[in-house]
């Protein structure tokens, strides 16, 4: 058995929230790029310009990308053959704590959601996954609730057709419109269960999505192709890039269902990985 | 481009038309989802609280905290639309304009009709380059609410597009969104 202390996990979570925080994914780095070179609009050019600018300035000065700086969420991907000498939630938890509070990031959580008292760092979401080998793979996402509060599930007949789910995915951003800081990724997730599709579609936020890195699919494209004709632009302000890509995951699911989530993701989408061998 | 003192007058904000850019310098005020509930509460029982509203130009804004010497940490706008419900009182109360993100509601563009009042958006997911034109700040109400507390910001040509102009004209409805 490999072991693994919980110090070392704390900190490298603790990095991950800096990092993820403050310096943007270098693939949407590069789909920004790409948009704004695309763009023929004076003032989407202007916007994609500012939102450079802020990736800079972020990573120069330290500085969260967006005040929002989410609900943490942490992925685990924890290989079977590692043992950890401890307690891995609370690890989790205190690496959380200690990267928010270094890295000058928000505390929006409210302990309790009804009474809402004064916010703090904590808890995280944690999910754990225990997979094969002797490794140990943590990604943090830090999402704002602007675009969280998007999300939408819906249970579909299983003989529905994919343009009625393609109309679906594309509803859900135009519900979003120009409120959840556009250009969007939209993560989808089809399949599985209710509770198992909106985790498939927040975990296809994670998937890089430049296009030599990941092959995408006829459904990907062409859900990608309708999004962007209802030219909602950064800001909601026109232009030719609403989304700057979708990223389906799908998973078996039962003959009498066919259940499809969307989770939109801002412009600002953040997520950090990194592996621990025992 | 324009560029306008803050308080905003009368005349200011009249000449505003929606899609404007504006480039504003002055005090705003932070308030967002408890702040609001708190000041519509407050209004409504006619109870003081520690700033004044009247010509008050307020941003959505929960800014995370500053590094030692700057004046405030990543400061971008929160989605305007879920203050709609406080925003008429607020308005009656004073306030002259609201700075977010997002659409408002019919009862929003109607309220700032009527006030002759102006919403503006910012560069939204933009909280870094923001916080570059935020020169003081400090909090003057509610600092029980950590980010959500009210806070004083002097801003200098603060960076804003017309949303909502005192016409009522919109400029997501003017674009068919
Ligand atoms: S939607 Fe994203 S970019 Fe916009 S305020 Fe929220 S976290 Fe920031």
């Amino acid at each position: 058995m490999k072991t693994i202390y919980p110090s070392s996990i704390t900190k490298a979570v603790s990095e991950l929230c800096i990092r993820a925080n403050h310096v943007l994914r270098d693939d949407v780095l590069q789909a920004l790029k790409l948009a704004l070179r695309r763009e023929s609009d004076k003032k989407a050019k202007r916007i994609f310009k500012a939102i450079l600018e802020n990736a800079a300035v972020a990573k120069k000065e330290r500085l969260a990308i967006c005040q929002d700086t989410g609900l943490p969420t942490v992925f685990v991907e924890l290989g079977q053959e590692v043992r950890i000498k401890g307690d891995l939630r609370s690890a989790l938890a205190k690496g959380v704590e200690e990267g928010y509070r270094r890295g000058f990031l928000r505390s929006s959580i409210v302990r309790d959601p009804l009474a809402r008292t004064k916010p703090g760092y904590l808890p995280p979401i944690m999910h754990i996954d225990i997979v094969k080998g002797k490794k140990l793979k943590l990604t943090v996402l830090p999402k704002g609730f602007g675009c969280e509060n998007k999300t939408q599930l819906k249970m579909f007949l299983p003989t529905a057709c994919t343009e009625e789910i393609k109309q679906f995915i594309v509803a859900a951003v135009k519900a979003a419109g120009p409120d959840a800081c556009p250009p969007y990724v939209v993560g989808v997730g089809i399949g599985g269960t209710a509770d198992y599709a909106c985790l498939l579609a927040k975990k296809a936020l994670l998937c890089r999505i430049t296009h030599n890195a990941r092959r995408t699919t006829q459904l990907e494209r062409d859900v990608l192709r309708e999004i962007n004709q209802l030219r909602i632009g950064p800001m909601g302000l026109g232009g030719k890039t609403t989304a700057l890509a979708v990223n389906i995951l799908t998973y078996p699911t039962h003959i009498a269902g066919l259940p499809v989530a969307v989770n939109i993701s801002c412009h600002a989408l953040r997520s950090a990985t990194t592996t621990l061998c025992a | 481009m324009k560029k306008l003192t803050l308080p905003l007058t009368e005349k200011d904000i009249i000449s505003l038309r929606a899609g404007d850019e504006v480039f504003l310098t002055g005090t705003l005020y932070t308030a967002r989802d408890q702040a609001h509930r708190m000041i519509a509460e407050a209004i409504a029982r006619r109870k003081r609280i520690p700033f004044t509203l009247k010509n008050a130009m307020i941003y959505y804004c929960g800014p995370t905290q500053a590094q030692k010497g700057k004046a405030i940490g990543a400061c971008g706008p929160t989605t305007s639309s879920r203050m709609d419900i406080f925003t008429p009182a607020l308005l009656n109360a004073g306030v002259k304009g609201m700075i977010g993100k997002g659409q408002r509601s019919l009862q929003v563009r109607q309220a700032i009709r009527e006030h002759k009042a102006v919403y503006f958006l910012t560069y939204a997911g933009c909280a870094a380059l923001l916080h570059r034109y935020v020169k003081k700040a400090k909090v003057v109400a509610f600092r029980e609410l950590g980010p959500e507390a009210v806070h004083q910001l002097y801003v200098e040509l603060f960076p804003v597009i017309v949303g909502i102009d005192a016409q009522g004209t919109d400029v997501y409805k003017k674009r068919g969104i």
